[in-house]
């Protein structure tokens, strides 16, 4: 059995070692990193224009002239914004979903460094079952607890309150966020805190000075979570806030699709009025979500 | 991905009970602080979502409309047998969920993992190749929906410059046409679903050790090889999770098909989730939503558990 396996392996084996002279020095690094230039550019390209011809599109219909149908936004107007951001009240919406968004932010940022912090630091009766409810909670979809959760902003006088949608669009991101901040934390060497406490820190002023710094990456990918989520997401908004002047862009994008007839223009500026404030912070954040994504799921 | 993989793995025994030990020691209230710093989390937890969950459960068992008042109260399981023995659309949402879950999440999948392993090449202009084919991970629901009504629109939509070029026919709007609205459905929601699945598995790419490929490409392993025998493995337990989770997500998710085609054309597009919230919010049938919720529910804990079963999962930790 064993020299059967050995002569199986065998023959694969020497012969690379025999070939290895040859090589220069800095041919095996290259020859992973370096995959041939066509099998990058080619699909990427390919799927490039799959991304980009979506945006392309309703910038094309956002600048060019009413009943144009050239494929180049020229001459180019900004009638379609005025209307929309006056007309159709999305600079209401554009204020209340900023509210909304930074609130959520916040709130969520906070409360989830609070209850990290005690997932990665501390051991404690509940931890497990406290787990458990975070990652179950994954599986509950928002969009069929609308019924209850009404009832509840309803005994709690906060329908038609931006309140209301701060308040579930928080609860929704919590579990995600606690997760990943807990990971995070877990990462910063516990004998840092430890150290500061020598120094004469208390546990708040350890943290404060020592770990928050340390986790700035972290709070990013978790606070631009929330911020972009709360951003986009429509149904809750939809659901409580009645008023229009209460609204948030995503409802109002909602309320311009499902017109009778579609007006296109009016349609497309205000898609970018809703994208602006999201790609500026994805851009911004880009390189450590990816980043904070890996230290903060993987090597946890 | 992130959360569950984090659930899976708990933090070494050693530093916690160092932890704790130096707790003890150093704060004042040791006992209680963890308590204390999990009371808003789970406070927020239990208010909004476990108490729903548990109403949920109660008004299935109840006929709850408040447009028709008389015939409220303790229902028993009518409402189910209602679903499963009178109710067509409801079979009818569960086959175009499980279609809608299936394709959605194993194109995603495929072409997710594709996009991520180029962006982990470096060449040049990475970072703004990047940053360009996962800008609609940040778009989400109505503005994509937004962006493909622009697209698949039967006069100023892509179809017209389609047809001049000599393929389909002018003034066709694959949204409103049953034989056409399931794929363009389909490739809205892979838009900016492929992106989100691509920084996932990315980011766990990015931890693997270049050493493992070093070593494989001195033994002579061909880049197929490395790719069967590192890169897929190691990226395993992130794929099962990131794919479940995606599952999950792709049935909940209501914001993409409400706004894009509204269930339609003839309730070609309506999955569960949309018909429970057609069913609640439209006809205020809360007693039959909550049923339809349970339903779904149920359905959801059975495929996870059984996925994560036939995947091993946890099995054979790295």
């Amino acid at each position: 059995m064993i020299t059967q396996d050995a002569e199986k392996v065998a023959p694969v084996r020497p012969a690379p070692v025999a070939e290895e002279p040859p090589r220069r020095p800095g041919k095996v690094r290259r020859a992973w990193d370096e995959v041939p230039r066509r099998h990058i550019y080619l699909p990427l390209s390919i799927y490039l224009v799959f991304t980009l011809v979506p945006f392309y599109w309703i910038l094309l219909f956002a600048l060019r002239k009413p009943g144009s149908t050239s494929l180049v936004p020229w001459p180019m107007t900004f009638e379609h914004f005025e209307k929309v951001w006056n007309e159709r009240s999305f600079g209401v919406y554009f204020q209340n979903s900023v509210l909304v968004g930074v609130v959520t932010l916040l709130m969520t940022t906070l409360v989830a460094l609070a209850g990290g912090y005690a997932l990665a630091r501390f051991d404690f009766k509940i931890k497990r079952g406290f787990m458990l409810a975070l990652l179950c909670s994954q599986f509950v979809p928002g969009a069929l607890l609308l019924v209850p959760l009404f009832q509840i902003f309803a005994e709690l006088r906060m329908i038609n309150s931006l309140g209301s949608v701060i308040l579930a669009e928080t609860v929704f991101q919590l579990p995600l966020s606690i997760i990943l901040i807990s990971n995070f934390i877990k990462n910063v060497p516990y004998s840092l805190e430890e150290a500061a406490w020598v120094d004469g820190c208390n546990r708040f002023t350890a943290f404060r000075v020592v770990v928050l710094p340390l986790l700035r990456p972290g709070l990013i990918a978790v606070g631009s979570f929330a911020f972009v989520h709360s951003w986009n997401h429509f149904l809750f908004a939809l659901m409580f806030l009645s008023n229009q002047d209460k609204q948030t862009i995503p409802v109002g994008l909602n309320t311009l699709l499902s017109a009778d007839s579609v007006d296109l223009g009016a349609l497309a500026a205000g898609g970018i009025i809703a994208a602006v404030p999201v790609v500026i912070v994805f851009a911004f954040i880009q390189k450590w979500l990816i980043t904070g994504f890996s230290a903060g799921a993987v090597k946890g | 991905m992130a959360q569950a993989a984090a659930v899976a793995k708990p933090p070494a025994p050693p530093r916690r009970s160092r932890a704790r030990s130096r707790a003890r020691r150093t704060s004042a209230t040791p006992r209680r602080l963890p308590y204390l710093l999990i009371a808003p989390a789970a406070l927020l937890m239990l208010g909004f979502i476990a108490y729903p969950v548990i109403s949920v459960f109660y008004y299935s068992l109840q006929h709850y409309n408040p447009t028709k008042p008389w015939r409220n109260g303790f229902a028993g399981f009518d409402n189910f047998v209602h679903a499963f023995t009178e109710d067509p659309i409801f079979w009818d949402t569960l086959v175009f969920s499980a279609k809608w879950v299936i394709v959605e999440v194993s194109l995603q999948l495929l072409f997710g993992l594709a996009l991520a392993l180029i962006v982990n090449q470096t060449f040049v202009g990475r970072s703004l190749g990047r940053a360009l084919v996962f800008s609609p991970w940040a778009v989400s629901g109505v503005l994509t929906s937004a962006i493909w009504v622009l697209l698949y629109n039967s006069q100023t939509g892509i179809t017209r410059y389609l047809a001049d070029m000599g393929i389909g026919e002018y003034g066709t709007s694959w949204l409103s046409d049953t034989s056409t609205v399931f794929s363009a459905a389909i490739v809205a929601d892979l838009w900016r679903g492929v992106p989100f699945f691509a920084i996932l598995i990315l980011a766990d790419l990015q931890s693997i050790s270049k050493d493992l490929y070093e070593a494989a490409e001195v033994d002579g392993a061909s880049r197929v090889r490395q790719f069967l025998h590192i890169t897929l493995p190691h990226l395993k337990d992130a794929i099962i999770l990131s794919t479940l989770l995606r599952a999950v997500w792709e049935f909940n998710n209501v914001d993409l098909l409400y706004t894009l085609t509204g269930g339609g054309p003839a309730g070609e597009t309506t999955t569960l989730p949309l018909y429970i919230a057609n069913t609640s919010v439209d006809a205020h049938n809360f007693g039959y939503a909550s049923a339809l919720t349970t339903v779904a529910f149920v359905i959801l804990l059975f495929c996870s558990m059984v996925y994560l079963r036939l995947s091993k999962f946890g099995g054979e930790s790295k």
